[in-house]
């Protein structure tokens, strides 16, 4: 059988936020320190000991729900997740089951299901060839991370392609960088990824049988192992054989996807309510308090630069995903003067962004707005030409200072005398006698040499558009 | 003073003394100190061997020793839980209702004998051994905090804490003849209190008399920031001076006050009944129509709860590590094969079963309603009584090894105190007479009077039960001096 085939995907996410302290305990969070200094009677698991719920970890999961539209349980519990594995110091991971925080949101064009608070597991380093549990000569547990608080979401499964899915996570974490609950960094996994994946006839509204899809430690391997999941679930459907449900991990060595062994997989976890704990309902001032610290998120503004600066697509959503350079664009936008176009300011930004990297601060560069807004006037006046204002650009990050200067020091400023530049492109045409024929004979393409010999004879002061014009006119085409 | 008449003062006594200047805590400390080296009860896992530390007269417990049960964390002290799995395990803090006594000013006797993590209601199930009973010594001092019952009776110490789960200081208490006190769920902090079974354990007072159980737990009482479960009281503990009880409603429930009580236990419940009634409460029968279904709620609970507790307990951290080698899941299942008692395993098989997946609805989600149809009960009983009144155990102590291999019968000795546990309410045992035991023995054995009250009605309960006891002055003297 032939059917086209629609791939059906989930994710679940797991985000480590960023608090001060665990979720049940006072020990700060650990960010590479020496194994086990992290940690106290209580994220221990000592007998005795008790959790405390982490009140910004809540506060961090009501901005959460907030900024995705979730309806906020009056009253969310905890529960105990019970099974023995040494990475969990009690025998049990406190967890949300039944009545998680919040429930029913949205972000972008995905439904989320619901998001719950818990608390990471420690770290297990197994020491052997491959780095996993079944063949490792020992292990031992480095509990830093042991008590972490992490907000678990899952999203319906609304995705439809791997890249959709890449896409619509790099939202998630530009939204969550936003709100500043997170640090959101994959590779250093404070923000997980498992995806949920079936595939199903193209129209058809059931589900298909589904796997879920671990270790996806980079966006680029979320994308590879739904790729590969997708194909391989595509062939088996094809062959007419049947989807089995399991749990898949990926292999980040070998881009291949592995069964775990059923018998880990085979848990009852013994969900029972977490008598230590009391319910979380949050009363009317933690719902205010975390309302008025939600800062505008990506899709807002992306959405406000297409309306307010009519930013194309691409290059509003560049601003807004890296808020840093949308809101130094928005700073540009006060400095500049009439007729400078807010497109063309984000094009210097965005000039300046790949001067400077992605992940810098353009607000600590040494280049101030007010320069990168002068500097624009004066291209979009063609008082410099646009490769002497990127050569301003490049002064202007190694060294700052006034844009007006530096032009002037470095003798970029455009030609002002029309009969200098005529004179210039006549020397061209009969120093290039054979390119001028050429262009006479209508190959624009023998323009270059001329054009050359002008920008040497003017150091490149000389406005491009110009010379061209003079060019023909002189050859009288 | 000699150092028969030294221990036996009061806690109260011996601090109004001290206060006095007639006595220096020194001189107390010496002597409790020289009993409970000499303790042949088997009621100490551990004893203070240090001269006496430095007290302030000035302080609320003024250097009145302490013995503390050893389910209670004590920094740098062994902390067992009458388990073998904790043998000689030192815990690095101090719980926070040991802390605050210290803070006023009572020092660290000795850690007492218990069942292993509170499980059992005989102290037959403690790694250590068994307690006897001061009274008889072929007997049990009741369980799970015998040890602590057996060392407040015997003078081996002035008080002692207990915890209470089901019964575990109230019926020890009684078959003890002195005062045991269960304020209400979330007084006192459970940080550093192993844990049992979390949504019951409570910790609680053994003493002499119910003076001593206001000071004494009014010192541990409070607020906790490290318990979230814990609220403190709304009031402070006041020293009890009820003289009668006129006007005081007492309600007995009918379903924890006949059948299933030994005759000898009732006779002395209807006793002080009388006496109730001579200082002027009115006593009438009531119904608790769901208390009866409490032991078997009671059983599945908290089985479920230690069966999560106890998953620490994996040799991994802390505490016994049985390896030999075999791999993760040996080591887990020869650790806690080794290290955890039988009656331990019974109760975490129990519990891992009732919260199993298809069988939670049937027993755990079963359980926990009946538990808020008995809240129900209480709340309503109320309504019309400022206390209920029960006898505190079925029975007077029995035999050592008389019930270790029926765990129902043994269970049924929490009959009457679980409601109050389930409840979450408070409820105090005060001694109220002998009885003898049954089957024709002669020695005259201690019976406890419950006195339950509405949850955070801690200082009514004390002036009711100060009034009765001391009308019915009850003499506590010959199991001291049998020790």
């Amino acid at each position: 059988m032939n059917v086209e085939l629609e791939p059906v995907i989930g994710l679940e996410i797991h985000v480590q936020l960023k608090t001060r302290t665990k979720m049940f305990c006072s020990c700060a969070l650990s960010f590479g320190e020496e194994p086990n200094t992290r940690t106290c009677p209580i994220c221990l698991g000592l007998p005795g000991t008790l959790p405390v719920t982490n009140a910004q970890a809540v506060h961090f999961g009501l901005m959460m729900a907030m900024a995705f539209d979730c309806e906020i349980a009056p009253k969310s519990i905890f529960h105990r997740k019970n099974y023995f594995y040494p990475d969990l110091a009690k025998g049990y991971q406190i967890s949300q089951y039944d009545i998680p925080l919040c429930s029913n949101g949205r972000l972008g064009d995905v439904r989320i299901h619901r998001i719950h608070l818990e608390e990471d597991a420690a770290k297990l380093v197994h020491e052997g060839a491959s780095g996993r549990i079944h063949d490792s000569d020992s292990s031992v547990v480095d509990y830093n991370r042991g008590g972490t608080p992490l907000a678990e979401m899952v999203t319906e499964p609304d995705l439809r392609s791997a890249e959709q899915a890449r896409d619509w996570l790099n939202l998630l974490r530009v939204t969550l960088r936003q709100l500043g609950v997170s640090d959101v960094n994959m590779e250093e996994g404070s923000l997980r990824c498992d995806a949920n994946v079936s595939v199903r006839p193209r129209g058809s509204s059931e589900l298909g049988t589904k796997t879920e899809l671990k270790n996806m430690n980079s966006f680029r391997f979320v994308m590879q192992g739904i790729n590969a999941e997708i194909a391989r679930q595509t062939a088996l459907v094809q062959a007419g054989e049947p989807v089995v449900q399991e749990t898949l991990h990926f292999d980040p060595v070998t881009g291949r996807l592995s069964s775990l062994r059923s018998k880990e997989e085979a848990h009852d976890y013994r969900y029972f309510p977490e008598p230590d704990l009391v319910p979380v309902a949050p009363t009317e001032a933690m719902l205010e308090r975390a309302r008025t610290a939600i800062p505008e998120l990506p899709a807002a503004r992306e959405e406000r630069y297409g309306r307010d600066f009519s930013l194309g697509g691409d290059t509003a959503r560049l601003l807004a995903y890296e808020p840093q350079f949308g809101d130094y664009f928005e700073a540009t936008t006060q400095e500049a003067t009439a007729g400078v176009s807010p497109a063309v300011l984000a094009n210097w930004v965005t000039e300046l962004r790949t001067r400077i990297g992605a992940s810098s601060d353009p607000a600590e560069s040494k280049v101030t707005p007010d320069a990168l807004a002068v500097l624009a006037a004066l291209v979009t006046e063609r008082r410099i030409n646009a490769s002497a204002g990127r050569q301003v650009l490049d002064t202007l990050v190694a060294e700052g200072g006034d844009v007006a200067a530096i032009v002037e020091r470095e003798g970029l400023a455009a030609m002002d005398s029309d009969e200098e530049l005529a004179g210039i492109v006549k020397a061209a045409l009969e120093a290039n006698a054979d390119a001028a024929a050429k262009v006479r004979d209508g190959n624009a393409k023998a323009m270059g040499p001329i054009v050359g010999y002008v920008m040497r004879e003017t150091k490149g002061r000389a406005d491009g558009g110009e010379v061209g014009r003079l060019v023909r006119e002189q050859l009288g085409i | 003073m000699t150092a028969t008449e030294l221990v036996g003062l009061t806690a109260a006594e011996a601090i109004g003394r001290i206060r006095a200047g007639e006595l220096e805590p020194a001189e107390l400390w010496s002597a409790y100190q020289q009993r409970a080296q000499a303790d042949d009860l088997n009621a100490y896992t551990w004893v203070a061997d240090a001269d006496a530390p430095a007290a302030d007269p000035a302080a609320p417990l003024a250097g009145v020793p302490v013995a503390v049960k050893d389910l209670f964390c004590t920094e740098g002290i062994p902390s067992q839980a009458g388990s073998r799995i904790l043998e000689n395990y030192c815990p690095p803090y101090t719980a926070t209702a040991i802390q605050n006594i210290y803070d006023a000013g009572a020092p660290l006797l000795a850690k007492t004998n218990q069942d292993e993590f509170a499980m059992g209601s005989s102290n037959e199930n403690s790694a250590y051994g068994p307690v006897l009973n001061p009274w008889d010594r072929a007997r049990v001092p009741g369980g799970s905090s015998g040890g602590s019952a057996a060392a407040v009776a015997a003078g081996l110490a002035p008080w002692a804490t207990g915890t209470d789960t089901g019964g575990s200081i109230r019926q020890p208490a009684a078959l003890c003849g002195i005062v045991g006190f269960k304020p209400t769920y979330g007084a006192i902090s459970r940080y550093g209190m192993i844990a049992f079974a979390s949504s019951l354990d409570q910790a609680g007072t053994f003493t002499r008399d119910v003076t001593d159980a206001a000071l004494l737990l009014e010192a541990m009482v409070g607020k906790d920031p490290y318990d979230s479960t814990c609220l403190g009281l709304p009031e402070p503990v006041q020293p009890p001076t009820a003289t009668d009880l006129r006007g005081v409603r007492l309600g007995v429930p009918e379903e924890l006050s006949g059948e299933g009580i030994e005759p000898g236990v009732l006779a002395a419940f209807e006793r002080t009944l009388d006496i109730a009634r001579d200082l002027g409460a009115t006593v009438e029968s009531t119904h608790l129509p769901h208390a009866a279904h409490g032991l078997s709620a009671y059983y599945l609970i908290a089985p479920a709860e230690c069966s999560s507790n106890l998953a620490r307990f994996d040799g991994v951290r802390y505490g016994m590590r049985v390896d030999d080698g075999g791999g993760l899941l040996d080591m887990y299942t020869g650790t806690r094969a080794a290290g955890f008692g039988d009656e331990v395993k019974r109760r975490i098989m129990l519990g891992t079963y009732a919260l199993s997946s298809g069988y939670y609805d049937a027993y755990y989600g079963r359980a926990q309603k009946v538990r808020t149809k008995i809240s129900e009960d209480f709340e309503s009983a109320f309504s019309a009584f400022d206390f209920l009144v029960t006898p505190t155990s079925p029975g007077v102590a029995f035999e050592l090894g008389a019930k270790s291999d029926d765990p129902l019968a043994m269970y049924f000795n929490d009959f009457c105190t679980v409601p109050m546990s389930l409840a979450g309410i408070p409820a105090l045992s005060i001694p109220n007479g002998t009885a003898q035991a049954p089957g024709g023995s002669s020695t005259e054995l201690p019976t406890g009077f419950q006195i339950a009250g509405p949850a955070f009605s801690e200082n009514k309960l004390l002036n009711a039960a100060y009034a009765l006891e001391t009308a019915l002055a009850f003499d506590s003297s010959p199991a001291r001096e049998a020790s």
